[in-house]
């Protein structure tokens, strides 16, 4: 499709969100034109994302280092397998996600546009690059900048209630990230004397199995952006962003970045088999589990919807989380396309939500009664994106649970298969009610609603993409599984 | 002819500049003569770098007298770092001097502001150039009268209660110096550095050398404001005028720390220090310094005075480097030292910006300021992230080599620590960020300041030129170390010997 080399086109996928950015703030006045570049960026940086991923499918392996910050640590960028599902992920959703925040933000009137969508393509660029970083200092320098410049979204109302989630977002994502993650490749560094992504890891023969537990769980808590308890509390504070902030950022680019960290982690720098006879997740994997059913429990007590698509995302992050701690084949393919199913679920949740608070101006579960007959696409999709999280066929979300189940399987962990299942019911249980309470339950006021109707187009047509894209996953997973399978096999 | 004298012109230009630009009338022309000189003082002393940043030393013999007997200028990579980033320092600050100085000093004293300026840079100059203690101290004493005297310059009346306090605690530092270096010479017969560093080894037991090192770190502890002897610090930063905030926070401290690594390493040497309890004092000193002077960073409600305290607790860091004694540790302090310069002068520069369009530095006063003056406030991020120590700014690599330096010696208290004084500059930094960023204009009140934040415009260029240099370079310092790293590594090498 594009003749450019690869390391010409990871470099124009990073940039061209930034260069964007600085033509939104020129375009400040031309709401029109603004919103052009948005889109025009983001479908250029989807195309060249795509032709990445279909080189990297024939087996290319582009690396390249760019300079160096100290000696024997670079900014550098190559693309694995995993990564390139990352930036997939990401690129696409942006697209659909820029189409989708000009409908809400308009029909929203929120302030500040400009700034939303110049820090937007910033957080996003800082997204892509951590997908394509080539060593750990790298990720890490992404990792931080995709932290500060979600902040102004974060906090995008102004409000007070804003400011105070601004400070746990920034307390608990910076907190833990230069508390342990930091340490924690400061060791990696003293111990292995690089921070290069290698399969099979960098640590192996060189730490002490015994301490690998503890720098491990360095990496997993100090990957705050995963949501593991008890450094969850940020994800449902940041729902106070205006709502493609939440669906995008944190159902996809910034959670969906801290569980991508974990993953490169596992397999890139402590390597599976080092994990698994080194005995250093042991442990850790009850975290993992515990949070999976602690946050469905706290799920199913929300009514604000965002609150509990939140906690549902903080439960199925630790899925990924869980999946990368087992450590096996079959648990690093569920994980890594749990990235990708949950994503596209998820993210339908999210513009279902934001449709909704449109539309009907309603934020509270319980006031939801009887809506879905005055708004039908919205939740059609909404429960679409239910049953793709829950697990169910004929829907994306199978197949990922599928393989994380086989993973428990193959290490015979069978107390957290049971975990696995339960949650899958507990899914159940705080999903699909909202659903059904909008289809058959009577509204509070009056019998219907007349005045109601559905949200602008632009956000109609991106909820129905991503909510397609569910029941397409289910059929034609492969690109995904393969780039799954090439991590984890370490191809 | 001008590279043989080199070492010595970069102390004597501004020296002579100082009577020249006293007699001035105005203050422009005093101005602009300071601001050539510390420009060609900042040429000279990266030509300097570029001479020894192979490794080697330049011996410059004041007056043709040899050493010992003459005064020394002994040159390697650790002094001529801290030449360039004090003459660096002060090329920045005097462009944005002139307008903060028109607005808050009276036009009669301008150009004894300048006098005394260049006063202050020659003895800070001096100190990092010259091999010989005596006249260390010589240099101490003109840099340190200068300052009170461009300290009392502050316009509330503290400032001259703060110069004051400087004055007495300055004094009793340097007086203890000179009473330890008057031991030394009374046991060696020898002033030069180098030649002490000799003949130290054979006395290392005799009890007047315990004295003499005893006086000497306390009296340089009181100058470079280590914890606990830190009280004149904080007054001296906030009442002083914005400019000579941003001078001596950048230069004045680190000058000190680079006489602390002197004497410990190179008169005393480490395996002195290593038989007395100095560097477990040290580390102690500066675990408390870091922690207790970053919870009180957090509670100021006056901006200088809080990033005064942050300064206290990145006096610690520095002195930590000293304390672990390794090689790794060394090249920390000295990266810190230079990127601190960095962070400290741009975010005063940033606050004097602010402070320069509403007349007040208390942080309640600052609310919606951020959409008024967005490039004083984008300077004022970046910098307090580099304070903090997030990947890609200076602070980072500070941040990186400290706990490297630590873990090698499997410190993990200190690491704990390091990295906890990290989060406490998250918190106070953000305390500032946050009024600038959300607070609307006319949010909170402005009867003490007098005015109203809704008309205010963004800094004049001929301030935010300079800070946004500091800025980029903060930045740029963040992703190429050769400089800083590479010239300290050089340096440390020199300074610690016996490892590798």
């Amino acid at each position: 499709m594009i003749s450019l080399a690869s390391e010409q086109l990871i470099i124009l996928a990073i940039l061209l969100p930034l260069l964007a950015a600085g033509l939104i703030i020129l375009a400040d006045k031309r709401p029109n034109l603004r919103e052009t570049i948005t889109l025009i960026t983001a479908s250029i940086v989807a195309i060249v994302v795509t032709t990445l991923t279909m080189r990297v499918l024939a087996g290319e392996r582009p690396a390249f280092d760019l300079f160096e910050v100290v000696p024997g640590i670079n900014v550098g960028f190559s693309i694995e397998p995993l990564g390139m599902l990352f930036a997939l992920v990401a690129a696409t959703l942006w697209l659909v996600t820029s189409v989708y925040a000009i409908g809400y933000m308009r029909g929203h009137n929120e302030k500040n546009q400009t700034r939303f969508y110049a820090v937007f393509s910033i957080a996003i660029s800082s997204a892509l690059a951590a997908a394509f970083s080539g060593n750990m200092f790298t990720l890490f320098l992404c990792y931080e900048i995709l932290t500060i410049s979600t902040y102004p979204l974060v906090t995008h109302a102004g409000t007070s209630e804003a400011r105070r989630s601004g400070r746990i977002y920034l307390g608990i994502l910076l907190g833990t990230s230069i508390g342990f993650q930091l340490l924690a490749i400061l060791i990696t560094w003293s111990v292995a004397g690089t921070l290069d992504f290698k399969h099979g890891g960098i640590l192996s023969g060189k730490l002490d199995p015994a301490y690998a537990g503890i720098l491990y769980a360095l990496f997993i808590f100090g990957v705050g952006k995963a949501a593991v308890m008890p450094f969850h509390k940020w994800l449902p504070a940041a729902m106070v962003a205006p709502t493609p902030v939440s669906a995008l950022l944190h159902a996809v680019a910034v959670v969906k970045a801290g569980v991508f960290t974990i993953l490169k982690v596992t397999i890139y720098i402590f390597g599976s088999d080092f994990i698994t006879s080194s005995g250093a997740s042991d442990w850790l994997v009850w975290f993992a589990a515990l949070t999976i059913l602690f946050a469905s429990l706290i799920a199913m007590t929300k009514d604000n919807l965002k609150a509990r698509l939140a906690y549902s995302t903080i439960s199925q992050l630790s899925y990924i989380v869980l999946g990368a701690l087992i450590a096996v084949e079959m648990s690093l393919i569920g994980a890594s396309m749990h990235i990708v199913m949950h994503a596209f679920a998820k993210i339908t949740l999210f513009f279902a939500a934001g449709a909704i608070l449109v539309a009907a101006h309603k934020k509270n579960i319980s006031d939801m009664s009887g809506l879905g007959r005055a708004m039908p696409v919205t939740f059609i999709a909404f429960t679409i994106g239910s049953l793709s999280i829950i697990g169910l066929p004929p829907f994306g979300g199978m197949w990922s649970k599928w393989y994380l189940a086989l993973g428990t399987v193959q290490t015979e962990q069978w107390i957290l298969l049971a975990i696995l299942m339960s949650s899958s019911l507990l899914n159940i249980a705080y999903l699909l009610p909202i659903s059904i309470r909008a289809f058959f339950a009577k509204p509070k006021e009056g019998p219907v609603y007349t005045e109601v109707k559905e949200a602008p187009l632009s956000m109609l047509i991106a909820m129905g993409f991503t909510a397609l894209a569910c029941i397409a996953l289910f059929f034609y997973p492969d690109p995904f599984y393969n780039l799954a399978l090439d991590a984890a096999k370490g191809r | 002819m001008i590279e043989s004298h080199l070492s010595l012109l970069i102390v004597v230009l501004p020296l002579l500049a100082a009577p020249v630009v006293a007699v001035l009338p105005g203050g422009r022309l005093a101005w602009a003569i300071s601001t050539l000189v510390s420009c060609s003082v900042f040429y000279l002393a990266a030509w300097q770098l570029i001479n020894v940043s192979a490794g080697n030393v330049i011996s410059y013999e004041l007056g043709g007298w040899a050493p010992p007997w003459g005064i020394e200028y002994r040159i390697d990579a650790a002094n001529a770092l801290v030449a360039l980033i004090v003459s660096g320092i002060a090329a920045l600050t005097l462009p944005y001097a002139l307008k903060s100085v028109i607005k808050e000093i009276p036009q009669r004293q301008h150009a004894l502001f300048y006098a005394a300026f260049m006063l202050c840079l020659t003895g800070l100059l001096g100190i990092a150039q010259t091999g010989d203690i005596f006249n260390l101290f010589v240099f101490l004493e003109i840099s340190s009268l200068s300052s009170y005297a461009l300290i009392s310059l502050g316009k509330n009346r503290q400032a001259l209660t703060a110069a004051y306090q400087y004055l007495i605690m300055g004094t009793i530092g340097a007086t203890f110096f000179i009473i330890g270096v008057g031991l030394l010479y009374a046991m060696t017969g020898t002033l030069n550095m180098a030649d002490l560093s000799q003949r130290l080894p054979e006395l290392y037991d005799h009890r007047t050398i315990h004295t003499a090192f005893a006086f000497i770190m306390v009296g340089f502890a009181l100058k470079l404001a280590l914890f606990p002897l830190h009280l004149w610090l904080p007054n001296a930063y906030t009442y002083a005028p914005t400019v000579v905030t941003v001078f001596l926070a950048a230069t004045s401290t680190k000058v000190a720390v680079y006489v602390m690594l002197r004497m410990v390493f190179t008169v005393f040497g480490f395996s002195f220090i290593e038989n007395t309890p100095t560097d477990e004092l040290f580390l102690l000193l500066c675990i408390m310094g870091i922690l207790m002077m970053s919870f009180y960073a957090i509670y100021q409600k006056d901006s200088k005075r809080l990033l005064a305290y942050s300064s206290v607790a990145q006096i610690g860091y520095m002195m930590l480097g000293i304390g672990l004694g390794s090689m790794l540790s060394v090249t920390a302090t000295l990266v810190h030292l230079f990127n601190h310069a960095l962070i400290k002068g741009a975010l005063f520069m940033a606050i004097g910006a602010l402070i320069y369009r509403i007349g007040s530095s208390r942080i309640e006063h600052f609310s919606g300021l951020g959409k008024k003056m967005p490039w004083t406030f984008a300077a004022i991020v970046i910098a307090g992230l580099s304070l903090i120590g997030v990947p890609g700014t200076a602070g980072f690599i500070s941040k990186w080599y400290l706990v490297l330096a630590a873990i090698e010696q499997q410190q993990w208290f200190i690491v704990a620590v390091i990295l906890i004084g990290s989060l406490l500059a998250v918190v106070y930094v953000w305390k500032i960020i946050e009024v600038l960023y959300f607070k609307a204009p006319n949010e909170t009140s402005q009867i003490t300041s007098g005015q109203n934040n809704i008309y205010v415009k963004e800094a004049p260029l001929m301030l935010l030129i300079p800070m946004w240099a500091l800025v980029v370079a903060n930045v740029y310092f963040g992703f190429n170390t050769e400089l800083t790293v590479g010239t300290a590594e050089q340096a440390a090498k020199l300074l610690v010997p016996d490892e590798y």
